[in-house]
């Protein structure tokens, strides 16, 4: 039924802004409700607090409480540890993840030769199993009774503990790590793939060997993608919540339940009903992601630019 | 003969006008291969990562034949004396009144039906970012990729206190809404809507008079297929995997997600101490079904991501 005669442009024009309210509302409508509000919410919650007020009857009075309870977060040894935490914890999972997915995923685009598609849908297996369920088999295999594996490190003689002291902080890296390993070798694979061969042979008639190649010719061009890579884990490492939530069922761990920021926040929030601590918590991290993700997008740029 | 294997780069690199030629020829003659590079290094490193990723996966699959105490006894990468998958499977759905089909249930119904609904939303905002001009759209554009960096749970508590204002804690809705809004989704949309549609083909549908949302849905759409594909599974395991969410929204048994009553069965070893073959086999029979049905799915993924723009 195509017309005769185009329609007028005043309708195209009303046509394509009411094109651009019906496809955009729905979405930045429900992005407003749970993510900017939000947000801002628990700003607001941040800045007061709940006073009994001298019989305790009535309930608690609101008031108005500045930046106390935010002095009261800096001050608080259970925040300061889980920050410090999660920050050691980043600082060991982030760059290990990282280097251990470039060096996989070179290999698998310079050298391994057979069973490539396998090696790839292999590593990927794991990230189709959710954080809750990895970190449950991993406890099992963490459990001295349960575990092959402790079985065969004390038939070499070692008596290793992975759930206590400071092996945890090991332990929940090699989660994650297992957890997240596949995933990235695919994805920096796959940008590896997207280099131009003819770029790869300019450099090797100019007599570049493969580690110059690999590190010079094909890294610069990935490095896009490694860079948004770290930046999705560092976000993710501040969160650390479903892994010492599940290793600390064990009872043998040191983990407690404020170990890390977010489980002070859940347990501020639901075991001692102080919602606006959680609140003020759930600020900190946010702040937190977002003074890493500048630092990181300010040190990309840079790189960029040289 | 595996020489043949070599070449299984994309066309895109071999077919330029240099006629590149056939993979790893160009090699200078007698150069000796870093050590490194070496066949036998590189797939005995190869391999350790394999046995790495596989033997977790291996030990769960084994224990799904085990009884309790063959659980404890005896080495966990070897099958069972005898198979007990099928009594184990019926005590998993006898358990507790039934309620492992009831949490699988709502898992499914968060996991497909969110994902569904949350691709459709970031297709549709994603095309509408890349179609459209309009004022201030690179200011909204900023405020979604604002949305990505957002750590997820900072956002999940205040969410519940809003929720709980409304009274809405405690149903399915207070999970689902929050799951279906998928930032990310919007900038791949955005991306994959770039590269997929040509814009004189909507300049020819709204010559014709078709209506903006008719054209979405008739053209834009069915040209994003394999992306929209690539943002429900990236949404569908993010739901998957969402444990905290759930957790502070609801308290209700029968709304639990699997990762949750799984939780709990857990938490509740020391009353029970057969909950912990029920975890076991709990998380076998939601994983390795979902497993199997990925990998088929995980090259076209792999295809999204390429064309995509992760960039």
């Amino acid at each position: 039924m195509a017309s005769t005669t185009s329609p007028p442009r005043s309708r195209i024009r009303r046509q394509r802004r009411n094109g651009v309210l019906l496809l955009l509302g729905p979405f930045f409508l429900l992005f407003a409700l749970t993510y900017i509000l939000p947000l801002f919410y628990a700003v607001g919650l941040s800045f007061f607090r709940e006073r009994f007020s001298g019989l305790g009857w009535g309930g608690p009075e609101l008031v108005f409480a500045w930046f106390d309870n935010y002095t009261r977060a800096l001050t608080d040894p259970d925040f300061l540890s889980g920050v410090g935490r999660v920050l050691l914890y980043g600082l060991i999972f982030v760059p290990l993840l990282v280097v251990l997915a470039i060096v996989l995923a070179l290999l698998l685009d310079n050298a391994l030769t057979y069973g490539r598609r396998f090696f790839q849908t292999l590593l990927f297996l794991p990230h189709i199993v959710p954080g809750l369920i990895a970190s449950l088999i991993w406890l099992y295999l963490y459990t001295p009774e349960l575990s092959p594996i402790v079985d065969a490190f004390s038939a070499l003689g070692w008596d290793i503990d992975f759930l206590g002291g400071n092996n945890v902080m090991f332990s929940l890296v090699n989660i994650a790590v297992w957890g997240a390993l596949g995933f990235n070798v695919v994805l920096i694979f796959v940008g590896l793939q997207a280099v131009p061969r003819t770029t790869i042979d300019a450099a090797r008639i100019d007599g570049a060997g493969e580690f110059r190649i690999a590190f010079n010719v094909k890294l610069p061009q990935v490095l896009p993608t490694v860079l948004v890579a770290t930046l999705f884990t560092i976000i993710g490492s501040l969160q650390l919540y479903t892994e010492p939530m599940i290793l600390r069922t064990s009872g043998e761990s040191p983990i407690s339940n404020t170990w890390t920021p977010n489980m002070l926040a859940y347990s501020s929030a639901f075991n001692s009903n102080d919602y606006h601590y959680a609140a003020t918590v759930s600020v900190l991290i946010a702040v937190l992601a977002g003074v890493l993700s500048f630092a990181v997008t300010r040190f990309a740029n840079r790189r960029a630019l040289r | 003969m595996t020489d043949t294997l070599e070449t299984e780069r994309p066309s895109a690199r071999s077919g330029g006008p240099g006629g590149a030629g056939p993979s790893r020829g160009a090699r200078a003659p007698g150069t000796p291969l870093p050590w490194w590079l070496r066949r036998s290094a590189v797939t005995s490193l190869c391999a350790i990562a394999g046995i790495y990723t596989l033997l977790p996966l291996l030990w769960l699959l084994f224990a799904v034949t085990k009884t309790l105490p063959e659980l404890y006894s005896g080495n966990g990468f070897s099958p069972s004396s005898g198979f007990h998958v099928l009594e184990n499977v019926q005590d998993l759905f006898a358990a507790d009144g039934g309620r492992f089909g009831r949490w699988m249930l709502n898992t499914a119904v968060y996991a497909v039906g969110g994902a569904l609904a949350g691709t459709l939303l970031s297709v549709a905002a994603g095309y509408a970012f890349d179609k459209f001009p309009f004022r201030g759209k690179e200011k909204w554009y900023a405020l979604v990729i604002a949305g990505v960096l957002i750590p997820n749970t900072a956002i999940v508590i205040p969410l519940y206190l809003m929720m709980a204002n409304l009274q809405l804690t405690d149903t399915m809705w207070s999970v689902f809404i929050p799951l279906i809004v998928n930032p990310f989704g919007v900038y791949l949309a955005r991306a994959y809507s770039a590269g997929a549609i040509p814009d004189e083909l909507l300049e020819a549908a709204r010559i014709d008079g078709a209506g903006e949302v008719r054209t979405f849905f008739s053209v834009g759409l069915r040209m994003m297929a394999p992306g929209a594909l690539t943002i429900f599974l990236i949404q569908f395991i993010g739901i998957w995997n969402n444990f905290f969410l759930p957790m502070v929204m609801l308290t209700d048994n029968d709304l639990f997600t699997v990762a949750q009553g799984l939780f709990t069965w857990n938490s509740a070893v020391s009353q029970n101490p057969d909950y912990t073959r029920l975890v076991v086999i709990g998380s076998a029979v939601t994983t390795i079904p979902l497993l199997l049905l990925f990998i088929p799915l995980q090259r076209r993924w792999r295809a999204g991501l390429a064309e995509g723009g992760v960039k």
